[in-house]
């Protein structure tokens, strides 16, 4: 039961204020619900740090503040390959009020903008920590003990027709994943270079789909690689049950869902 | 567990009470404030019956901390009919048959009203994604769509 709620001025002091008594709160619609159950922390620590709500553009990227909200993204005149990510975060309500950090930490089915933040290869500034920003796979990787999420930093893609996302769900416009895929396919004359393509719900966190890369890697975006890639889609994930979708029908759907993003990123 | 004073602003009126740690807005608006409009459906950001703006924008009072509304404007159901006048939103529902058990009612109109103030003339695809954070289980949607598009045109018999 919560027993107080403290605000801070910087991030960097509400990290030193955290404890193993602690959780802190951003946008709320994560941890508000753990506080209605009861199920939480004794304190409440928050921070009123203006530097969270900063979109930095700096070349080719941008450093979005953890606490920018998804609602925030999908209206920026500079993010608009990133405004249908968040535009399929929760309800108008929940994206007026869930963060770009908040959403790192989310458990699955959630969690669908860090999916685009692992495809972008974006890394990750954590509070009080003078570091270099950390991969976010790491990030994801050992989330619940890497601190409190300052930044997130994000390429930016040269043409808008090398990031696409999907999100399949039961309920439209509004609707939780049974999985959602972002890829990220730079090309250079033609052939993709440095492919990156995430899952969503298709395990505990968001996850690298190596094998897709792989395959995706020096090739043309054709009819031929879509199928391999496609065809190998589930390699190395781990898809849950849950009421959703079985682990069955996911692994079954996965790939056809790959198929339709590439096939519509390959239209332009 | 001492209580944090909250003063803010509802319906155009500033308002003080108290919040216990933790406490969440809507629980906060009915027990503390007296405002029974937003309701408690889910209590898990599912639902959107609690929908209230904060500074105009749409929050789920469920999932709000209460202390984080203070010094700031917030807008229930409550405070849409000024005296014996309804708002053309809540005309525009009875005309249309928008409201059926009602629990839903005042988180739709917060949402429609939300959306009518920043987009006066919206499109019928514009008002789903509107109110496609608010369940009804009672009226399948179409007469809540067609009364905010009657707001919208000034239909309602206000």
């Amino acid at each position: 039961m919560i027993q107080s709620v403290e605000t801070h001025a910087t991030i960097a002091e509400a990290q030193r204020a955290m404890g193993a008594d602690a959780i802190y709160m951003a946008g709320g619609t994560l941890v508000m619900r753990d506080v209605n159950a009861g199920v939480t922390a004794t304190r409440i620590v928050r921070s009123s740090d203006p530097v969270l709500a900063d979109i930095r553009l700096s070349g080719d990227g941008v450093t979005i503040g953890a606490g920018v909200t998804m609602a925030m993204i999908a209206v920026h005149r500079d993010l608009t390959f990133l405004a249908p990510v968040a535009r399929s975060v929760g309800g108008p309500q929940i994206r007026n009020m869930a963060t770009v950090g908040g959403n790192l930490f989310a458990p699955h089915p959630y969690g669908d903008f860090a999916v685009a933040m692992l495809a972008l290869g974006a890394r990750v500034s954590v509070a009080g920590q003078s570091a270099a920003p950390r991969p976010i796979a790491d990030v994801l990787r050992e989330r619940g003990r890497i601190g409190l999420v300052a930044s997130v930093q994000v390429p930016r893609p040269q043409a808008p027709a090398d990031f696409g996302f999907l999100k399949a769900s039961r309920i439209k416009p509004k609707g939780v994943s049974v999985l959602s895929i972002a890829a990220y396919l730079p090309r250079q004359g033609g052939r993709i270079r440095g492919a990156r393509v995430a899952f969503g719900a298709m395990g505990p966190m968001p996850l690298q789909a190596s094998a897709v890369e792989r395959v995706l890697d020096g090739q043309s975006l054709d009819a031929a690689t879509i199928t391999r890639a496609a065809q190998v889609a589930v390699e190395g994930l781990d898809p849950p049950t849950d009421p959703l979708a079985t682990t069955w029908y996911r692994r079954e759907v996965a790939g056809v869902h790959l198929k339709r993003l590439l096939e519509r990123m390959a239209r332009g | 567990m001492a209580k944090t004073p909250i003063v803010f602003v509802l319906n155009g009126a500033e308002r003080a009470s108290f919040a216990e740690p933790g406490q969440n807005l809507l629980e906060f608006l009915r027990r503390g404030v007296g405002d029974l409009s937003p309701k408690y459906g889910c209590g898990q950001g599912t639902c959107g019956a609690c929908t209230v703006t904060i500074d105009g924008q749409t929050h789920l009072a469920c999932l709000t901390l209460a202390e984080s509304v203070t010094g700031r404007r917030v807008q229930t159901a409550a405070g849409l009919a000024t005296g014996a006048t309804l708002h053309p939103l809540q005309e525009a529902f009875m005309e249309n048959f928008a409201a059926q058990c009602g629990y839903c009612t005042p988180g739709m109109l917060i949402s429609a009203k939300a959306l009518l103030d920043r987009n006066p003339n919206p499109s019928r695809e514009e008002v789903v994604e509107a109110i496609s954070g608010n369940i009804c289980r009672c009226t399948g949607y179409e007469p809540i769509i067609e009364a905010i598009l009657a707001a919208a045109k000034g239909r309602a018999r206000a």
